[in-house]
């Protein structure tokens, strides 16, 4: 039955963005804890490991996504042992994912008051501490909020996976709309990524609304 | 965030220091914070920040220090708990120079002296409690000892009721209490005060350095503090030094440089607080007697409670007052008189030398029809 396929399309897409966005969550808040506090007159300053790091986010951020995905496929076989399905699209959408995160958490990190940092140092509070109590806490619904964007470029992405063979909702979009012009499973998928994104969307900002005591 | 830097900064070689030696020397003694030929200049700035900086500030009292923006009141302040590293000179707290100390001794330093801000630099995402327990959490104490001591501290500054608000829904008034609050809860011995009031309006600034004496007075601790506003030196400060371009150029107790300023800059700072002309009179001003029989005006700084009687006439002529009033700064009274003489036997130069034996201070204004 087509609903039985579009739910196995569903539930793969969730399971590639939740995957990827997981990992991207916990690798990208360290590294842009990583980016804001090596930066010159950061906590811990290491302009060289500075310079390297935010090449590297650059380097990956510059790469369109197909291209990236077919650049990777043999990093991906060596990881999963495949290049086809749900678990060899959840490689690369993790790694256009990882420094995109990354990127934006730094921009919230950056935000936070210089003041605040001072207050910390007066108070006798160590580096590490002044990353959990202050840094963090103070950025949390800049963080959650961009976390949000990420969560809707990798839908946004997933689709473009499952064009060669993912698996997930735009696989079906593409097998059945554009190879069979089936306007109405076509039409379906659209509805659904549009919820999915919507709900996505409303989640975040609410809890980030919720977070912001500003 | 150059000062975040300070912390892991390269160490300059400190000069061999002698605890034992300074010890037995009473004036060193006396001193809770003493700076040595204090420096700071920023790299990529030619004019230093801060220059042969000599001064001793006293267990117990509460110090001022005042500049215009850009003297260098702040990077001073700073290098009291090393949020600022002096590029030559020491800084010695209880004579231990505080230069070669490690993260280890330098956090246990800060934990020693609080410090609150202009902008109060609050946790915006903690509560009130939370803002204040902070310190006390990364110093791993014990919750029950935590709890305890926010309790007792935000009592102290009457925010009790507000523990679980966040700083968002708060005054300047009661974000100010919370950063003093949050100062005092490592029971510090020194008071660090960053432009404390400068936010605040005149009523909130009154309230809050009453509340600075208040604990001045009961915890005993030393009070440095940093504003470019004289009415915050007079209100609660017994000694105060006087910053230009990151050079001392004034020192003393309050009221003998409010009752004598000696430096332009002092004067300037003074200016705001200064008894004025009523307008009409500043504008009949004359900067030369136009005929033979014209007022001169003078305005007489006096200290202490002279008697005016004697004083008119020594002056000699009608000596009317123009405007005058007498405030206590330190527990002496500092008056000011803008009088007008006319028909003295003295001329100018004479009724100013005659003046000068009166008054700290006395300066010509003018001279009126």
């Amino acid at each position: 039955m087509w609903i039985d396929r579009l739910l196995q399309g569903l539930l793969d897409t969730l399971l590639m963005v939740g995957v990827s966005s997981l990992v991207a969550l916990l690798v990208g808040v360290p590294m842009a804890v990583l980016l804001v506090t090596s930066d010159k007159g950061g906590i811990f300053e290491a302009p060289a490991l500075n310079r390297v790091l935010g090449a590297i986010v650059n380097l990956f951020r510059s790469i369109p996504f197909l291209i990236l995905m077919v650049a990777l496929i043999p990093f991906t076989r060596l990881v999963v042992g495949t290049t086809y399905g749900v678990w060899a699209a959840v490689v690369p959408l993790t790694i256009a994912a990882t420094p995109f995160f990354a990127r934006i958490a730094e921009v919230s990190l950056r935000e936070v008051d210089h003041g605040l940092i001072e207050a910390a140092q007066a108070m006798g509070c160590r580096r590490w501490h002044i990353v959990w109590h202050v840094l963090l806490p103070e950025a949390l619904p800049g963080i959650v909020g961009g976390f949000t964007i990420t969560l809707v470029t990798l839908i946004n992405s997933s689709a473009m996976a499952g064009a060669i063979g993912a698996g997930g909702l735009g696989d079906i979009a593409y097998r059945y709309g554009y190879q069979r012009f089936d306007s109405q499973i076509m039409l379906t998928v659209i509805v659904m990524l549009v919820a999915l994104v919507a709900l996505i969307q409303l989640g975040g900002d609410r809890l980030a609304k919720g977070l912001n005591k500003r | 965030m150059a000062q975040a830097s300070a912390l892991r900064a390269p160490v300059p070689p400190a000069e061999p220091f002698k605890a034992e030696e300074t010890a037995l020397r009473p004036e060193v003694n006396q001193a809770h914070i003493r700076f040595i030929g204090l420096g700071k200049t920023y790299p990529g700035q030619g004019q230093p920040a801060l220059q042969g900086i000599d001064l001793n500030i006293r267990r117990g009292e509460i110090f001022g220090i005042i500049g215009r923006s850009g003297a260098g009141k702040s990077s001073l302040l700073r290098t009291i708990n090393r949020l600022e590293q002096p590029s030559q000179g020491r800084v010695l707290i209880d004579q231990v120079d505080i230069a070669p100390f490690d993260e280890d001794r330098l956090v246990a330093l800060r934990r020693r002296i609080g410090m609150i801000f202009q902008h109060f630099n609050l946790m915006s995402a903690k509560t009130v409690w939370q803002n204040v327990e902070l310190p006390l959490k990364v110093a791993g104490v014990a919750k029950a000892e935590r709890q305890r001591k926010v309790r007792e501290l935000l009592e102290l500054v009457g925010l009790a009721e507000k523990h679980q608000v966040y700083p968002a829904q708060l005054s300047g008034g009661q974000k100010q209490r919370v950063g003093i609050a949050r100062a005092l809860v490592h029971d510090p011995e020194i008071l660090l005060c960053d432009e404390a009031t400068s936010a605040l309006d005149p009523e909130t600034t009154a309230s809050i350095l009453e509340l600075l004496r208040d604990i001045n007075r009961r915890l005993g601790l030393t009070v440095v503090l940093i504003t470019h506003e004289m009415a915050v030196i007079r209100d609660i400060c017994q000694r105060v030094v006087v910053l230009e371009r990151g050079e001392i150029v004034e020192q003393g107790e309050v009221w003998q440089v409010f009752g004598a300023p000696r430096h332009d800059i002092t004067r300037t700072l003074l200016a705001p607080l200064q008894t004025k002309l009523p307008a009409a009179l500043q504008a009949s001003l004359r900067a030369q007697p136009v005929s033979r029989d014209a007022a001169v005006v003078l305005r007489l700084d006096l200290v202490g409670e002279p008697e005016l009687s004697t004083l008119f006439n020594d002056l000699g002529g009608r000596v009317r007052l123009l405007q005058g009033g007498v405030e206590t700064i330190g527990e002496q009274a500092l008056g000011q008189l803008i009088l007008s003489v006319r028909g003295s036997s003295l001329d100018t130069h004479q009724l100013l030398e005659r003046a000068r034996r009166w008054a700290a201070d006395v300066e010509v204004l003018g001279h009126v029809d």
